[in-house]
């Protein structure tokens, strides 16, 4: 009852125990955090706007988008994943969401920033709807923590419009 | 010896036990799955382990959801059809510089909902290692090993216990 193997496992069963015991509080303590971010997208310039061989519609954008996400990091947190999504309706599809841009921010210093670029990933509808179209732009973030359980929220921004004609 | 075959039966038994439960309770297939590839650094990392958890809601950008062969990366497209709410997704690992339409099966461009086994709600570092020693060292070069493998799928690719298979 007292060999080495019983010894040892049951040490290493009581230190995952506590481990996994550190772990549920260190998350649990990320309730309490009430965030206040803020985030706004401009949308600069349309570079292009076309229809593909293919018959989809694709159009490049060139982009500012800014935020303030401090305010999101608890001590917890290990990094923050930002993305700006494409939100829009069309007659075939109820819901299309795209991802435009993505970002991770490792740390609070890095939370408060404003990035001027093209679109990272293409604007590409199944289908050939873009002309005209209305969408809102909705700034995503994952709060990835160190431990535990992940938090996802958004902003959404409306009133966004893509030209009414192919350029 | 009889002894140690019965507790070492209770063991693997309460482990099924646990496993069947979580799939229940989770709705997931694959509710604990390791981590095998750099693709999501430095969010995940090889060795860490993931919660996964599955809803009948659909499936949305940002999520970042595990299919059959334990891939678990970011969906960062979706498109809804109007009619039939089936929805199209397309994924990508964080770290990785293309999405995962070359992962796909040939030709396809999409995935569906019925192809995810779950959403990464929670995760622990680490603690994938320690999963995948403990029972490679307890059973290793045993024909044991064979029949655990296939009681805990969450070791997946794991054909030496010295290390780990798998590229994706």
């Amino acid at each position: 009852m007292h060999s080495f193997g019983h010894r040892a496992n049951a040490v290493a069963t009581f230190a995952v125990t506590i481990l996994a015991a550190m772990c549920f509080a260190a998350s649990f303590s990320d309730n309490f955090n009430s965030p206040s971010p803020t985030a706004s997208v401009k949308i600069l310039n349309i570079n292009w706007f076309q229809k593909e061989s293919n018959g989809n519609d694709e159009v490049s954008m060139t982009l500012n988008i800014s935020a303030d996400l401090s305010s999101l990091f608890t001590w917890n947190t290990k990094q923050v994943f930002v993305f700006v999504a494409a939100e829009y309706e069309t007659p075939q599809n109820a819901l299309n969401q795209v991802s435009l841009w993505d970002g991770i921010i490792p740390s609070k210093e890095h939370a408060k920033f404003l990035i001027h670029t093209t679109n990272k990933y293409r604007f590409i509808d199944q289908g050939s709807n873009f002309k005209g179209k209305d969408f809102n732009l909705t700034m995503h973030w994952h709060i990835m923590p160190k431990t535990g359980k992940m938090f996802a929220d958004k902003i959404v921004m409306t009133g966004y419009r893509l030209p009414e004609q192919y350029r | 010896m009889l002894v140690q075959i019965v507790s070492l039966g209770m063991i693997v038994t309460s482990a099924l036990i646990i496993w069947k439960g979580l799939i229940v309770v989770t709705g997931s297939e694959s509710p604990v799955v390791v981590v095998l590839t750099g693709s999501m650094e430095p969010g995940f990392k090889r060795g860490d382990i993931l919660f996964l958890h599955m809803s009948k809601d659909p499936i949305r950008t940002g999520e970042i959801v595990g299919r059959e062969i334990p891939i678990v990366h970011r969906v960062i497209k979706v498109h809804e059809h109007q009619e039939s709410a089936e929805v199209d997704i397309l994924t990508k690992g964080d770290n990785n510089l293309e999405d995962d339409r070359f992962l796909y099966a040939h030709g396809q461009l999409w995935l569906q909902q019925h192809h995810i086994m779950g959403r990464a709600v929670g995760f622990l570092q680490y603690v994938g290692w320690v999963t995948i020693f403990k029972v490679c060292l307890f059973f290793l070069n045993t024909p044991i090993d064979l029949e655990i493998k296939q009681w805990l799928p969450f070791i997946v690719h794991s054909d030496r216990c010295t290390g780990l298979t798998g590229h994706i």
